[in-house]
């Protein structure tokens, strides 16, 4: 009887543990597709600024003078063109979502330049040589 | 003479997911006539197609609307492809196909519990919600996104699904068909159900044709019309036909949704004993020029995407026609003469999409 079949589902669900889960007190874990949000590893960027140009919402600022780069987040939709044209492969796709914020912000990165290396002292003796 | 009232139903309104207005006008209890009015979502989507690059406009595409998401996507794409005379690789038809009739099953399952809610069978709904968040746990393991997916491009699909990924979801539909057949019986069999839903907004196949009703609500009064039989995406490969029933009312749009939820695990199963190896993607060069009609068959229906361009990387005019756009006319036909009290449930047998009809 129908009433009959519905119990069984009721039943089943009394007696077996919740579908759900007790967040925040277990994470979710992400699978490895998942468009959380987008990293960058900003020491090996050249700042080319082709993301900037393919970010379909114009999220993505590259300024090279200042060797930085900065990420709109609440503009940014997760659509990962930007990790597929990236030519040194520096912005990646991460799983977790951004942490919930009061204002809208932007998130900036700045490559700090690496210390110029000394020219090596040559004396004048040697260079003869050379 | 019974006296004449106007009662107003929503843009707010506890059945109504999203804004849609109707002006009901009653006899006693009994509606004579319904006039509604749309246009409190519009967002302006298809004028963006001047500003955007007609790559970049998939992402505006697939935002028309967030249960046929991947459709719309898909459906742009396929109209832009035509233009350019691009012919996709088997394998990224195939993956089209798989991803459009998960969301399919997503859209159904949904459209269910939406009714279970409706005639206030609480747990019927949590239920229907609970299988549908296994479909889109397999979305976001495969593509990354429950809702928006960004799996579509113009010339294939920007990602691939290995063979044990198909595979799992395979065997994860397989397990959810059982499931399935449970909750089918209460939806088809249970005296309560039956008795909100059978003999209730009544539209012929005359009716049906005549007021141009399309998908499901257009199927469940006998008329077999079925888009994806044009065979676009991998269809033309797969064994399927139009589910229909002959009876029209709301119990048979139940009856028709739920066992085309059966048709799409069995057309996914299809799919992937038949999907072939290879690229998923072709590299696109150069604009569109010309114009096309591609038609879609979205879990509501027929949905058209008109595309005209005239050779440089903004398209001139993108046009969609949604099917809830195409059942409204119905809706109306059938609030005629139907009680007060059924009103919610007979909107929401149209399974009406506003975001998609407003754009």
């Amino acid at each position: 009887m129908s009433v009959i079949s519905f119990s069984r589902t009721i039943l089943k669900n009394l007696f077996s543990k919740p579908v759900t889960r007790l967040y925040p007190a277990v994470p979710r874990e992400y699978p490895a597709r998942t468009r959380g949000q987008i990293g960058i590893d900003i020491d090996s960027c050249i700042f080319c600024g082709i993301c900037s140009k393919k970010c379909p919402t114009g999220a993505i600022t590259v300024d090279k003078a200042a060797t930085s780069w900065s990420i709109e987040r609440f503009g940014c939709i997760q659509c990962g063109a930007c990790t597929e044209v990236c030519p040194k492969k520096c912005l990646s796709m991460l799983t977790n979502y951004t942490d919930p914020q009061p204002k809208k912000s932007v998130d900036l990165y700045t490559k700090t330049p690496a210390e110029p290396e000394k020219p090596v002292e040559v004396s004048p003796a040697e260079k003869k040589e050379q | 003479m019974a006296t004449r009232s106007i009662v107003p139903f929503g843009p707010q309104h506890p059945v109504l997911p999203e804004p849609i207005h109707l002006d009901l006008v009653l006899e006693d209890e009994t509606v004579v006539e319904a006039i509604p009015s749309i246009g409190f979502i519009h967002r302006g989507l298809e004028k963006l197609v001047e500003k955007k690059d007609f790559n970049e406009y998939v992402y505006v595409a697939e935002r028309i609307c967030g249960i046929c998401s991947f459709m719309h996507g898909m459906g742009y794409c396929e109209a832009v492809e035509h233009v350019m005379g691009i012919e996709i690789p088997d394998r990224a038809k195939y993956l089209r196909t798989i991803w459009c009739e998960m969301s399919r099953i997503h859209s159904h399952l949904l459209w269910l519990g939406l009714l279970a809610d409706g005639f206030g069978f609480e747990s019927l709904f949590m239920e229907s919600w609970r299988m549908r968040e296994k479909i889109l746990d397999m979305f976001e393991y495969s593509t990354g996104g429950r809702v928006i997916f960004s799996v579509n491009k113009i010339g294939g699909q920007r990602k691939d699904m290995d063979d044990e990924m198909i595979r799992n979801f395979v065997t994860i539909l397989s397990g959810m068909e059982k499931d399935l057949r449970l909750l089918a019986r209460t939806f088809l069999d249970d005296y309560a159900v039956k008795s909100r839903l059978q003999g209730v907004g009544i539209l012929t196949a005359q009716q049906a044709h005549d007021l141009g009703a399309v998908g499901p609500f257009m199927r469940a009064s006998g008329i077999a019309l079925d888009t994806r039989k044009r065979g676009y995406a991998a269809y033309g490969d797969l064994d399927f036909e139009p589910i229909i029933s002959n009876i029209g009312d709301s119990y048979a749009r139940t009856d028709v949704r739920i066992n085309e939820i059966f048709q799409s695990i069995d057309l996914i199963r299809q799919a992937a004993a038949k999907i072939p190896a290879g690229e998923v993607a072709v590299p696109v060069k150069g604009f569109p020029k010309g114009e096309y009609f591609m038609r879609v068959e979205q879990p509501r229906g027929e949905a058209l995407y008109y595309v005209r361009s005239n050779g440089t990387k903004f398209l001139e005019r993108m046009r969609v026609r949604t099917p809830t756009f195409a059942n409204l006319p119905g809706l109306i036909e059938v609030l005629k003469g139907c009680q007060l009290a059924d009103v919610p449930i007979l909107i929401l047998t149209i399974d009406p999409c506003i975001s998609c009809t407003e754009r």
